[in-house]
Formats: structure tokens, sequence, C-alpha cells
């Protein structure tokens, strides 16, 4: 067992701020509220600045002191630090002064965002001495630990819906789990994980595992801020599915202003969700915090298709806090975002990014982002592995013979006006 | 009377019993009946305002109280309400 963390101190729950052990438990037995990871920020104020952080390898493991694991990490060293790519052509689409896009797509090992919270929870897994480790996943969370497990050399589960996508259920079997498909949606497939965990004792990242797991999030706020330059955006668009991505930003926000490594600024986080299921956006245009749950969601955007999320009340009260908004856009809308994302920038989002890049067009048309400021895209993971969403309407390739003579004839020849040069 | 279906990390206040019965007109009737039955179970439903707990959530046949008339609820004689913890997770 490793000496404890001296910056993480408890879980505590976030209803009555009741302190727990850093055991594998994830929620009050007084009122059931969720336990978060708590810290010393003082202790982490004498040695987290930003030169120290800068002196540290460049992965997510560099703001280590706000991640809740007690000794070294042991999965994910390289996971992180993903590129914050500076969008003028998208700014100028979109009609906004700057955007920069959070670029998770290519987060390592498994192309999304979900590598974070699993090298913590895996880390802290092997601290609590699990051997078997598992998840209810939409995808990118069963890829991500799939194949972190394999790395780390524990015995794994994935509990997946069983009408997701080809590329995120290979995406997982590749690496040799368990790959479970359940008859239902994600709710229910979450429900079973529950009941699996209290009877068997395995490590769920994101149930009994969830108040580790959760803070991994942390680490793409505190990127976007170093990568700015040691500051706060004005805007911030995220994904929101259990809703936790957007309150840990808003925490990493929040963290980093506590200990000065940034200067106190007004921030707005917006979520964005998928029409088909968008429990917190509806529950926030209508200006409540209570969610109404969507019992069977209808979207390509089945990464977000979580119709009883966890965090949205949270998430709701973030955004409020913040003067941000929420957002939801169709199928088609989706689509569009993804070929607008591409074709502006090269980068090839699978649907929540879609999701994401129309949310932001939206709250940009209709003034909640005004137009003379600077907005983050969160995109959190990579297109090829929801390549159903798009096939069939980006076009299709041209077939000619191995010939000059028709290249010239139906491509390209300089005196072809429907050529393109 | 109505059957109120205990979650259990609540049992120990209903001596282990899964499902226990109480009168009451309103689901905020159940519940002082409840806690006259079984003392401290109110404290765990319910906050200090008396508003049902954000991570506690109360059906009636199947139905969230928040989305009918939460505790003014009405329950008849063969109701079933089931008390059940949110799940965290995703």
């Amino acid at each position: 067992m490793d000496k404890p963390s001296p910056y993480f101190s408890n879980l505590k729950c976030r209803e009555c701020g009741k302190l727990y052990p850093k055991e594998a438990i994830h929620v009050c037995d007084f009122d059931f509220g969720p336990l978060e990871a708590a810290y010393d920020y003082d202790a982490i104020g004498e040695v987290l600045t930003r030169q120290a952080i800068e002196s540290r390898p460049q992965s997510m493991w560099r703001y280590r002191e706000l991640l809740p694991i007690d000794g070294e990490p042991t999965v994910g060293m390289q996971v992180g630090f993903t590129p914050l790519v500076k969008a003028d052509r998208l700014a100028r689409e979109l009609g906004v002064r700057e955007v920069y896009v959070k670029n998770d797509t290519v987060n390592y090992p498994t192309l999304s965002f979900k590598d974070r919270v699993v090298s913590v929870a895996l880390s802290r897994a092997r601290e609590l001495g699990f051997k078997v480790v598992a998840c209810a996943s939409t995808g990118n969370l069963a890829n991500s630990v799939a194949a972190n497990a394999a790395s780390a050399g524990l015995k794994s589960y994935v509990l997946i819906p069983a009408d997701l996508e080809q590329g995120k259920v290979l995406g997982s079997l590749v690496y040799g789990t368990n790959v479970v498909a359940i008859h239902g949606p994600y709710d229910q497939v979450n429900r079973l994980c529950s009941e699996i965990a209290g009877k068997y004792g395995w490590g769920f990242v994101n149930v009994n595992l969830r108040p580790y797991y959760a803070e991994g999030s942390k680490s793409m706020g505190f990127e976007i801020c170093e990568q700015l330059g040691w500051r706060i955006p004005r805007h911030t668009v995220i994904p929101m599915a259990s809703g936790s991505l957007l309150t840990k930003i808003h925490k990493a926000y929040s963290e980093f202003t506590k200990l000065g490594l940034v200067d106190a600024a007004p921030f707005s986080v917006h979520g964005a969700q998928a029409t088909g299921c968008g429990p917190i956006s509806q529950a926030m245009k209508r200006g409540t915090d209570i969610v109404k749950p969507v019992p069977k969601p209808e979207t390509i955007v089945k990464s977000l298709a979580i119709g009883t999320p966890a965090d949205g009340y949270y998430a709701i009260h973030a955004m409020r806090d913040t003067g941000g908004f929420a957002e939801d856009v169709t199928d088609d809308e989706v689509v569009e975002g993804i070929r607008l994302l591409a074709e502006c920038e090269g980068i090839f989002a699978e649907t929540a990014g879609g999701v994401t890049t129309a949310c932001a067009r939206k709250l940009i048309e209709t003034g909640k982002i005004p137009r003379d400021e600077a907005v983050v895209l969160c995109i959190t993971g990579h297109g090829l592995k929801t390549q159903e969403a798009v096939m069939g309407k980006c076009g299709e390739p041209r077939v000619i013979k191995p010939s000059l003579r028709e290249f010239e004839e139906q491509i390209y020849a300089p005196d072809n006006t429907t050529a393109g040069t | 009377m109505p059957s109120v279906l205990i979650p259990t990390p609540l049992r120990k206040l209903t001596g282990d019993l899964e499902s226990v019965s109480a009168a009451g007109g309103t689901i905020g009737e159940v519940i002082e009946h409840l806690d006259k039955a079984h003392p401290g179970l109110k404290e765990r439903l319910c906050d200090d305002a008396g508003n049902v707990r954000r991570f506690v959530n109360i059906y009636v046949n199947g139905e969230d109280i928040r989305f009918l008339e939460d505790k003014a609820t009405a329950v008849k004689e063969n109701d079933e309400i089931s008390i059940v913890p949110a799940i965290a997770g995703g």
C-alpha cells in the first residue's frame, strides 16, 4: 500500500459534506449523495506552481497533485496533453472571433477523453488491490478500460448496450476483454453494473470507483488553461452524457483559480446534447434543475445517450452559476457539425464532436456566445469509431480507369470548368 | 394500505423488511407514518426543509413523484410505492 497522498485527503459527500475514507465507495450512506475527492489546497499550493508543471512530462499527470491517487500513477502514463488547435477557419465559418479545439480525438491510447478518467481509475484500482476491473459504457469508456486494463495486466469486463457502433464493439474486443452486450439502453446497463459491483466487489470504474474516475476529466480543463497561456477561456462548449465532464471542467477552472495558477476571470461553461436524448438541456431550457429521464433515447449520438444523467443536477448549476447555456441538436445537425469540423480544421470527430460543434454554432447564432469573444470546443472522441453516422453522407469516390485521358475527361483538366483546382 | 418497497441501505431501520405497509392518503403522510413505525426513516428520505432528498427517488406504481405532485401525490389502497436511491454512473 502506498503512503497516503499529502494532497488528496478524503472522499466527501457533495450533498451533506460528510467525510469518508479513500475506499471503493461512491455514495453517501446517509443521504445517497455522490462522493467526490477532496484535497488539501494549502498543501498543493506550496508545491504546484506553473514552473513545476511546465518542467514535467507532457501528459495529464503533470497535474498529479490534483488527481486522486496516493502513489505514483501506474496506468496511462502517456495519456493527455492533446493539442489545443487554434481553429481560425472554423471561427470564420461560425462567425465568432476566436475558436480553439481541444482535440481529444487523438488522446492516447484509445482516441477519446475517456483515457483520462480510466488512467486515474485504474491507477487507483491497483492501489486498492483490485484484480478485476469493469465498466458500464456507451463505447468509448469500454474501449479505454479494455486497452488500459490489458496493458496493466488486469482482467476486465465491459458492459455495453447491444446496439453500439461496430467500431466501438471491435475497439473493445481486440484487447481481449470480456465484452457483454445488454439488450436495453445504457441506463439499464448501468443498473446491472451497480448490482454486479455490489455482489462481486469488482472495481467498476464508473460505479464504485467513480469518485476517482470522474476527477480524471479535470485534466482536460487544466490543459486548456495551460495551453492558452495560463488563462481560463471565456466560453467552453462541452458535450454532456452524464454531465460529469462539464462539472469537472468547471472544477478544474475553479481549482486553478483558487491556486493562483490563473487569474480570476469570468468564464461560462455551456453544455451540448443531442435532441433525441437531451434531458439536461431540456431541463435547463425549462428553467428547472429537475432532470426528467429519457426512457428511450433516439439519436445517432450513442456516446451521449444516457437517459438518466447522474450529474445532471450539478451540470445545470455549473452552467447557471457561470452564465452558461445548454443547447441540443438534431441528428442532421450532428452530421453537419462533424463535416464542418472536418472540412475547416482537418479533425474527424465522432458524433459527440458533431454535437459540440453544432451546438456551438447555435449558441453563437442566438447570441448566447457573443461574436466578439473566444470559445473552446471540447472534442472528445475520434470519428473512425462512429463511421455509421456519416457513411454515405460525405459523397462517394469517383471511380475511373488508370488512364490519364479518363482523369482529364472526368476529374481534372485546366480547361474543364467543372473540375476543382 | 399501500405497500412501500424499502431499498437495502434502509432496511436496518425496518428490521430487515423489504416491504412494509404504511397508512396515508399522500406520499407526505406515508412518510410521516413510516417514520413513526420506523424512527429515523424520514431524515434519510427528506432534508431539513422536509423535501425529498435529491438522490432519493420515490415512485408510485413506477411513476417518479417529481413528475406527479411530489409529496402531495395521492396514494390509494393497492398502490405500490418504491423508494430507490439514485444510481450514479455513466
